[in-house]
């Protein structure tokens, strides 16, 4: 079984410097041309682009929620339909939710996690690629849809029956279910590749103990992603079925009831919240270490407090369903395991707080946002405290209160960190650093901006506004806070613009980067920037859990892998000892065209049932074409 | 209540009590539920600041406290850690504390606001796109009547509300008197509620249940129980038959303009039951389910072109000369 | 950065089995979430048994014939199949070759079958929501049967070829694993779609 190198195989212990290199350069490099480009399996390239591709969702969520906002500014304003106005808040949800916030983060975590483990590439990079695309596919499909005027407009958590047939009789709710499909496949696949990277792919000597917290936030939320996302994938394919071949499931005439609908939608659509905000105390580990200069107060609570969330998640779905006619006592029960949540995130909070009291911070941009973070993220688990209750629930459901409470846990708990994350790791990604100057003003306009647009909606809905409305009347007098949340939410827009300049500018004039531009402690930052195609030309060999720190001279490595194919060393689960050299996977179009059948079969689906018969023939080739040895040494070992 | 609060209450209640479509606010509580649901959102509130302040104190504290010099080598031995971990899980179970202790709170506020009266008035309300169905129902079917988007009840009385939907889920919710409950097609949910003072309250569908969401609102209006009484006996009589020519012309040409086919009026030959009951529409305070208030000239605008004033609903535009508009509006006023 | 070269790994192995790879916990993640996708369909089958007073709804429950012989059928594959595995890790060729089309025959036997289970169940999807529910778990079932199936007869063909190298060997085991998880997750699946009717 045993099978030794090649005597006459080129191996990174033979070469040195830049000989090395620019071998390994040579056999990790992403092919030329736009074919190359299309065929590229790289972590770095894959990533960058899955980064860019969310950023553009982001992009295109945010105006219409500028929209929506002008709209609500005063009474009775006509600048949307009803028509419109429904779709563009359901299109605004979905594509914040679904084409932005997890994306985004799975888009980190493909760039950063084998970097930060100290591999070459991610686990499965042709699955990473297919993950992409149909990411891709599933945006556009759903963008184009709206362009056509078949944007969903059901809401972005679509209940039955408002989404049956019978009450929605176009394709706008297939639009939406099937975007759901395709952005589910992306998110799996991409939670498989982080677990086994993560298991397997770890640099030596890196034990569970020494991997840094962002990988340790990603692992978490893969894993969330796994058990949640399966859930909601019966939802929106049954919620087809009964669209499209008349099956029951949520027909109350027939067996079926839509409360099961919302269960099924609910037990994923919780834990999305921990999948979006996981990430997101990533970040702000990552950040709070380097810039308080020291490493994060608690390493062992805030792993627990992770895994704990984690499993806490799944134990309160039935809090989005207070007022629907639960048993009473069951309702009260979830109202604690709702609050219990606090307990864990509270942990996290008091290790940052301790870390920032303890540190000597350095008040750059991306601090500026965790420290923005905190300040809101705590304001939002606190009103969500208030929502867990169910007395409390049942006036501030489906209200402006609750609107205002989410965007304060996702945009304080996942959008601030992430901002700040931009600042942190554009450096690494781009060779550059962002402007410090322009940093600051994005970081008050931001935080300024946030502040006005959304405080307000507590009062709105403490005032009775409900959410989803259109437009109201004058007499009901909501139309100063609007107005006001109206203007906090241009200038919040005004903030991201400014990130969008700083980037643009910054690509060409920004001031040069090298390695370790913040001297902080974590492997991707002992590579150059951008890294390598390689990401390191040899192995990194950790001793400590925060390597660059331990030791700023030099890195200890590990030789012997190929230098004429693409190896990367698979470690052992627990101690990372290494066990395999394992061959990773050349670029290839087959994850393209894979993902193009499954796009023609995915589309075709919501229009007859036969696309089942007829699309699925083009997946299986391309599945096999995929898997088929190419004949490649690497291959016929 | 602390004085915070209550500078609180005063700045929210200053916006929502000036409306003159009725009070819908959690802030203005006039029913035993939503005076309790307040009372828990206070608790939870004050505790809510509490932590927050202290947050962020802790944090701005952290920010500017006195530092080691900078120069000084990254410290990566922790001596701080294990003093910093015991405050940190004292912290811990301090949240836990908190936390256990709310959710007391919480389900305490919970069994008294659901508490059930055997003896509450009951009325089923049925939720329709995009517009209510109130049906007053009695033992025997002449004290049993129906009405829409207004509700009446007696003041000081628990009133229990049968629940159920038509088409999709809508949710029932008036914020002055309690929290809210669901509509669920194929379920029967229910809910009870006092009003303590009389007053009109205003409520609105809380979700999403299509394209005129927004427009789906409705009126409770809270009386003093003799007065409910007197509304009660008045509302189980048929129709008023129009006193005069224009006004039985205006009822001949509801009939024969298609409006009966939907509408029901009890006590003459329309008997529709897809749309809202008009038997006394003259009485009611709006139209179009809370959209506009009930006068002449909405109502005349209403009938000319529904599609304009709330696009989407069942209700088709009827080409009428104004002579007929007049008598059918006539007609109507009249039924009082 | 200085790099000191603390340890050489060329000695190492480029393949290996089970846990020590990379693609055996691959298999891993998907059989969990492909697991937690059987366990909510259960839990749906299982809420719409709850609100519903009859059950089934206006219709006799499954004939129990072809779910039963499915049932004796995959749990006697479980013997080639780790015969499979054994001569795999024994990295012998001709038996392997032999195992995987013994497997793939008992794969296509199942899924006629399961064309049987489909025409018994007596009910059709848009009869009820029990009907929708009886053909969703049946149909994602199948589609995991048919995926492996599809898998052992790729991987049987590859045996045949020049590319039948001692890396496929390992293949070979993922593949024998998942079947595993197709067998096992077809067991407490038989028990809700045949048995529970008839409770």
């Amino acid at each position: 079984m045993s099978m030794a190198a090649e005597p006459n195989e080129l191996r990174d212990d033979v070469l040195n410097g830049l000989r090395l290199s620019r071998q390994l350069e040579k056999v990790w490099r992403t092919p030329s041309g736009l074919v190359g480009a299309l065929m590229s399996v790289d972590h770095k390239v894959v990533g960058r682009r899955y980064i860019l591709t969310a950023f553009a969702f982001l992009l295109l969520g945010g105006i219409l929620a500028i929209l929506m906002r002008v709209q609500l500014a005063g009474p009775e304003k006509t600048f949307l339909s009803a028509d419109k106005y429904n779709q563009i808040f359901t299109m605004h949800g979905s594509t914040m939710m679904f084409l932005f916030a997890v994306p985004v983060m799975e888009a980190f975590a493909v760039y950063l996690v084998p970097l930060m483990v100290g591999t070459r590439n991610i686990a499965f990079p042709r699955l990473n690629a297919f993950s992409y695309w149909m990411f891709l596919f599933g945006g556009c499909f759903l963008w184009i849809s709206f362009a056509l005027n078949v944007g969903p407009d059901v809401g972005w958590f679509a209940y039955v029956p408002l989404s049956s047939l019978q009450y929605t009789p176009t394709k706008r709710p297939d639009v939406w279910a099937q975007m759901i499909t395709f952005t589910e496949v992306a998110a799996l696949a991409v939670s498989v590749e982080i677990v086994v990277t993560v298991f397997k792919l770890r640099a030596p000597g890196m034990t569970l103990d020494r991997i840094p917290l962002f990988v340790w936030a990603m692992l978490v939320t893969s894993f969330l992603v796994m058990f949640a996302m399966p859930s909601v994938m019966v939802a929106s394919t049954s919620l087809i079925l009964d669209r499209l071949v008349n099956t029951r499931f949520y027909d109350s005439s027939s067996g079926g009831h839509p409360l099961l609908w919302q269960h099924l939608f609910w037990f994923f659509g919780h834990p999305e919240v921990y999948i979006i905000f996981i990430p997101g105390t990533g970040m702000v580990s990552a950040i709070l270490a380097t810039f308080a200069r020291r490493p994060v107060i608690g390493y062992p609570v805030v792993i627990l407090s992770l895994i704990a969330t984690g499993f806490l998640s799944f134990g309160l779905w039935v809090h989005h369903m207070f007022v629907t006619g639960l048993p009473q006592l069951g309702a009260g029960l979830f109202t604690a395991s709702s609050m219990l949540i606090a307990v864990p995130s509270g942990l996290q909070i008091f290790c940052w707080l301790a870390t920032l009291w303890d540190g000597r911070p350095v008040y750059r941009t991306p601090l500026l946002f965790v420290i923005g973070f905190i300040v809101i993220f705590v304001l939002g688990g606190l009103s969500g405290v208030m929502v867990a209750s169910v007395p409390i629930d049942t006036q501030v459901h489906d209200t402006y209160f609750v609107v205002a409470h989410f965007h304060y846990v996702l945009i304080g708990g996942a959008v601030f960190p992430l901002v700040g994350a931009v600042y942190y790791w554009f450096p690494k990604i781009a060779g550059r650093m962002l402007s410090e100057r322009l940093g600051r003003w994005n970081f008050w306009l931001a935080f300024i901006g946030f502040n006005v647009a959304f405080f307000p909606m507590h009062i709105l809905g403490l005032i009775g506004m409900p959410r989803r409305v259109y437009t109201y009347t004058a007499d009901m007098d909501w139309a100063h806070l609007n107005l006001l949340s109206s203007g906090g939410a241009l200038i919040f827009a005004l903030s991201f613009a400014l990130l969008l300049v700083n980037v643009i500018y910054s690509l060409r004039k920004g001031e040069l980067a090298g390695d370790n531009p913040w001297n902080a402690s974590t492997l991707e930052w002992a590579t150059s920037s951008p890294p390598p195609p390689q990401n390191f030309d040899r192995i990194p060999v950790v001793k400590h859990r925060d390597p660059l720190w331990a030791d700023n001279e030099s890195l200890p490595v590990v030789a012997g892998l190929s230098a004429e194919r693409r190896e990367v060393l698979l470690t052992s689960l627990a101690e990372a000892e290494p066990q395999i050299r394992e061959a990773s996977p050349e670029p290839s179009i087959w994850p393209l065209l894979a993902a193009i059948a499954t796009t023609v079969f995915f589309i075709g689906s919501i229009f007859t049932p036969w696309a089942v018969l007829w699309g699925t023939p083009p997946m299986a080739v391309t599945l096999i074409g995929w898997f088929w040895p190419a004949g490649s040494k690497e291959d016929e070992e | 209540m602390p004085v915070w609060v209550r500078l609180f209450l005063v700045l929210c209640t200053s916006w929502s009590l000036a409306g003159c479509a009725g009070r819908q606010s959690t802030l203005d509580p006039q029913g035993l539920q939503s005076e309790q649901i307040l009372h828990t959102l206070f608790i939870f509130l004050a505790v809510a600041a509490i932590v927050w302040v202290a947050v962020v104190i802790v944090l701005g504290v952290g920010m500017v406290r006195r530092k080691r010099l900078a120069d000084q080598p990254l410290d990566l031995h922790q001596p701080f850690e294990e003093r910093t971990g015991r405050v940190i899980l004292g912290l811990g179970v301090i949240t836990t504390v908190i936390v256990l202790g709310l959710s007391f709170v919480s389900y305490a506020g919970q069994r008294t606001v659901f508490a059930k009266d055997e003896n509450a008035l009951t009325l089923k309300i049925i939720g329709h796109q995009w517009w209510w169905e109130v049906r007053y129902e009695a033992d025997s079917p002449h004290q049993s009547f129906v009405t829409a988007n207004e509700i009446r009840i007696p003041t000081g009385q628990p009133v229990k509300v049968e629940l159920e939907s038509a088409d999709v889920i809508h949710s029932f919710w008036v914020p002055s008197l309690t929290g809210k409950m669901d509509l669920i097609t194929g379920q029967k949910n229910e809910l009870q509620f006092t009003a303590k003072n009389a007053g009109v309250y205003r409520g609105q569908c809380a979700e999403f249940c299509g394209l005129q969401h927004a427009h789906m609102a409705f009126t409770v209006i809270a009386l003093p129980p003799d007065e409910f009484a007197r509304w009660r006996e008045h509302e189980n009589q048929s129709a008023n038959s129009p006193a005069d020519q224009l006004g039985k012309q205006g009822e001949a040409l509801f009939r024969a303009r298609g409006c009966a086919l939907c509408h029901n009026i009890n006590g003459t030959m329309a008997g529709g039951q897809l749309g809202p009951d008009l038997t006394h529409i003259g009485s009611r305070t709006t139209i179009a389910a809370g959209t506009l208030p009930n006068t002449p000239a909405t109502l005349g605008a209403w009938i000319a072109d529904p599609q304009h004033i709330k696009p989407g609903n069942l209700m088709p535009k009827m080409p009428l000369q104004s002579d007929e508009m007049i008598a059918i509006l006539h007609y109507l006023e009249q039924l009082k | 950065m200085r790099q000191t070269i603390v340890r050489n790994v060329a000695e190492l192995p480029t393949y290996g089995y089970g846990p020590r790879s990379g693609p055996w916990w691959g298999a891993m993640g998907f059989m969990a979430l492909e697991g937690m996708g059987f366990a909510i369909a259960v839990g749906a089958y299982l809420y719409l048994y709850a609100v519903n007073p009859t059950w089934p709804i206006g219709a006799s429950p499954p004939d129990l014939w072809p779910g039963t012989a499915e049932v004796a059928l995959y749990l006697l594959s479980i013997i080639p199949n780790e015969y499979t595995n054994r001569v795999a890790h024994r990295q012998d060729l001709a038996k392997v070759r032999i195992c995987l089309v013994v497997m793939a025959a008992i794969g296509i036997a199942l899924l006629v079958l399961r064309g049987f289970e489909f025409a018994h169940l007596n009910t059709r999807w848009d009869n009820s929501a029990y009907g929708s529910i009886v053909w969703l778990i049946l149909g994602l079932h199948t589609t995991h049967l048919a995926t492996d199936v599809g898998d052992t007869v790729v991987l049987a063909v590859l045996m045949f070829t020049r590319h039948a190298k001692p890396r496929r060997f390992s293949d070979v085991t993922d593949n024998v694993f998942y079947w595993n998880f197709v067998v096992l997750a077809w067991l407490p699946l038989y028990v809700l779609l045949d048995w529970v009717p008839r409770l």
